[in-house]
């Protein structure tokens, strides 16, 4: 989980994983590349494991995992799996036009 | 995957009691002999509003309540509110048992514009979801409507079906009995061809329109290790939930009764061996419009009430305050038996539902009011909402059904007037036990009622035609009257009886007239006689005298004599 302490960060996201499965794992790195390469500084980013919080996946809807739930800025977003698809992953997260995808682990 | 339970199926061989849930739906467990497949998933599939929703949701609900056997629902279409909405007026308090722990309800929403897909994913939130649901209650079933819905929210087809495989696999090992609902598709059981995937148990839910009447039906199409009805049952969705009809136990072997049953005309259990019909017998009274079916009917239901027996009478035609109201007219009170909650009338146009539904409505009437005796007036007008063979075939099974439960039913049937049609009531002239036909006989300007029996099975019963009268005072049948030309029927049966007792009275006159003649001629003769004999006396009284006189004289002449030759003597001899 990374804050910034100066101003209020404009992306408040939650991940939500299960446990250390193949795709979680990419799913964590990958949004974690992507956040520190686009909105560094400005996000606030939640990693759950559903394993650990079965009720959490009834409360937030959760079906396909891993799920990326941008609940901030408005429209709440949600980006189902592992985030490999950069492209995808900045259009849910309304970052499109800053496209750079070199560093992603397809 | 596939191999694991290729593996299974050969190292389980099937056992030979299949072990099946019971859900709980009227008609249903008998279908399929004792409910779903236990801890398998089944597929009930069919199309829109075809009762799949409330058809899985009577099973969780009847097995949390009757079987203590707690259930998730998981709806991907409508929210926990709005089911337990849906199934309050079918007298199940959803809320109530999900407060208890014995039902839980998941309501699964997706959107699909709010997701974006990046990249590969599983199902195994909903997995999660679910376990959780099961083991939080300790659920036994599980219901997963409408799981298609997932194929309109999310892209990724292959990881779908994928998931789909591994979800029924997973509800297998978890030991649940599922039922998972599916939309008809075209061309197949589902739309996403879920049939694949669930092969244990396929139901398909049919609502058919036919001449603008809807019927709805059911169907077993696979049930893996057992055996089923393979035909379309009809269903019913009530205040009571579903009810199916199994309808095709023609197996002919219901126990009969010697026992009679007065028909309510003391005259015609005169007919009938002078005790009525048998009892679980079956009976139609046939005849043109307006010879007193009802009425008869009506009767027979009096008895029954009278007799304290419960009754229950369908009718077809007419509202029950109108047939109370003009049974009325005839000295039968059927409002003070409905009081008593001995009869109960059922009212309903023919049209209302397909001919199947009204068997259906029947057969749920007789379970939850056990009458003795029901009427069904008439069956003729069923003939709207099907053919011929299709009535019969209705009527076939509901008299093997009411025959089962030893019910005594009464048919009344319209028979066209034009046609000779005796031999076509419907077809069921054949089946019914007993059969009375009432005629018109039109004669001298006047139409009569002729009643008589076709047919009684088993008794003895008179082959003569009764005059049928409808009085104030209830109905009867006339003493057979013979008049010098035939049967005489209506006034001039009557108009022949006056003038037998007029001529009666005339004989009687004129014999009283002859016989005081004759008295007098008697008196006459006697007084004749009489005077006769005083003359005949006074001659003889005559005759005596005269006699007398002569011997009198005779006795003074020689006296006389005796003294003259005395005299003479003296001298001649001196």
């Amino acid at each position: 989980m990374k804050k910034n302490n100066t101003i209020t960060p404009a992306y408040v996201l939650r991940l939500f994983i299960t446990g250390a499965s193949p795709n979680s794992i990419r799913a964590v790195n990958n949004i974690k590349v992507i956040c520190e390469k686009y909105i560094k500084d400005n996000y606030v980013l939640e990693i759950i494991d559903v394993y650990q919080q079965p009720a959490v996946a009834k409360n937030e809807q959760i079906i396909a995992l891993p799920l990326l739930l941008k609940t901030h800025p408005f429209p709440v977003r949600r980006l189902i799996g592992n985030m490999s698809d950069t492209d995808k992953v900045l259009r849910g997260l309304d970052l499109d036009g800053k496209i750079n995808t070199d560093t992603i682990d397809k | 995957m596939a191999t694991v339970t290729r593996k299974k199926k050969k190292s389980v061989p099937s056992p030979p009691s299949f072990p099946k849930s019971l859900t709980g739906i009227s008609g249903f467990d008998e279908i399929t002999q004792g409910g779903l497949p236990k801890g398998r998933p089944t597929l009930i599939c069919g199309e829109a509003g075809c009762g799949k929703t409330l058809f899985a949701m009577e099973f969780i609900v009847r097995g949390a309540v009757q079987y203590n056997e707690p259930g998730v629902f998981v709806a991907f279409e409508e929210k926990t509110d709005e089911l337990a909405a849906n199934v309050a007026s079918l007298g199940f308090d959803l809320k109530k048992l999900i407060k208890q722990n014995k039902v839980r309800i998941d309501h699964v929403h997706i959107e699909r514009s709010e997701i974006e897909e990046t990249g590969e994913y599983d199902l195994d939130g909903l997995f999660i979801r679910l376990e959780h649901a099961i083991d939080s209650i300790g659920a036994k079933r599980v219901v997963l409507d409408t799981l298609e819905n997932l194929f309109s929210g999310l892209n990724n087809e292959a990881i779908l079906r994928a998931e789909l495989r591994r979800l029924f696999q997973w509800l297998k090992e978890k030991n649940v009995t599922a039922i998972i609902t599916g939309e008809k598709g075209t061309g197949m059981l589902t739309r996403e061809g879920l049939e694949e995937y669930v092969s244990d148990c396929v139901v398909l839910l049919d609502h058919r329109v036919n001449n603008q009447i809807s019927t709805r039906r059911l169907r077993v199409i696979k049930y893996r290790g057992s055996s089923h009805g393979t035909n379309e049952y009809p269903f019913l969705i009530d205040e009571d939930g579903i009810s199916v009809l199994p309808v095709t136990s023609l197996k002919m072997e219901a126990k009969i009764s010697s026992q009679r049953v007065s028909t309510g005309i003391p005259t015609l259990d005169e007919m009938l061996d002078g005790k009525g019909f048998f009892k679980g017998g079956s009976i139609l009274v046939s005849g043109t419009a307006g010879t007193g079916k009802t009425s008869t009917a009506a009767c027979f239901a009096d008895a029954a009430c009278k007799r304290n027996e419960r009754c229950i009478y369908f009718a077809f035609e007419e509202s029950p305050d109108q047939i109370i109201r003009n049974m009325l007219s005839i000295g039968v009170d059927l409002k003070k038996h409905i009081d008593n909650g001995l009869l109960k009338f059922h009212a309903s146009r023919p049209t209302m539902y397909g001919l199947e539904m009204h068997l259906v409505v029947i057969y749920k009437m007789i379970k939850k009011f056990k009458p003795k005796t029901i009427i069904l007036d008439p069956i003729s007008n069923l003939i709207t909402v099907g053919n011929v063979g299709e009535v019969k075939s209705i009527l076939t099974r509901l008299i093997d059904f009411l025959q089962t439960q030893q019910i005594t039913v009464m048919f009344t049937a319209l028979a066209l007037n034009n046609i000779v049609n005796e031999q076509t009531d419907e077809g069921v002239s054949s089946l019914v036990d007993a059969w009375i036909l009432i005629r018109d006989i039109e004669l001298n300007g006047e139409r009569n009622r002729g009643l008589y029996i076709m047919k009684s099975r088993g008794m003895n019963h008179s082959n003569q035609v009764r005059e049928f009268t409808i009085t104030n005072k209830g109905l009867n049948l006339e003493e057979v009257y013979l008049g010098p030309d035939g049967i005489l029927t209506g006034s001039s049966r009557q108009a022949h009886l006056l003038q037998q007792q007029t001529e009666a009275l005339l004989l009687k006159h004129s014999l009283g007239r002859k016989d005081k003649e004759i008295g007098r001629k008697a008196k006459e003769l006697q007084a004749k006689i009489a005077t006769l004999t005083s003359e005949f006396e006074s001659i003889q009284e005559e005759l005596k005298n005269d006699f007398i006189e002569q011997e009198l004289r005779k006795e003074v002449v020689q006296k006389n004599r005796a003294e003259l030759i005395s005299l003479r003597g003296n001298k001649k001899i001196k």
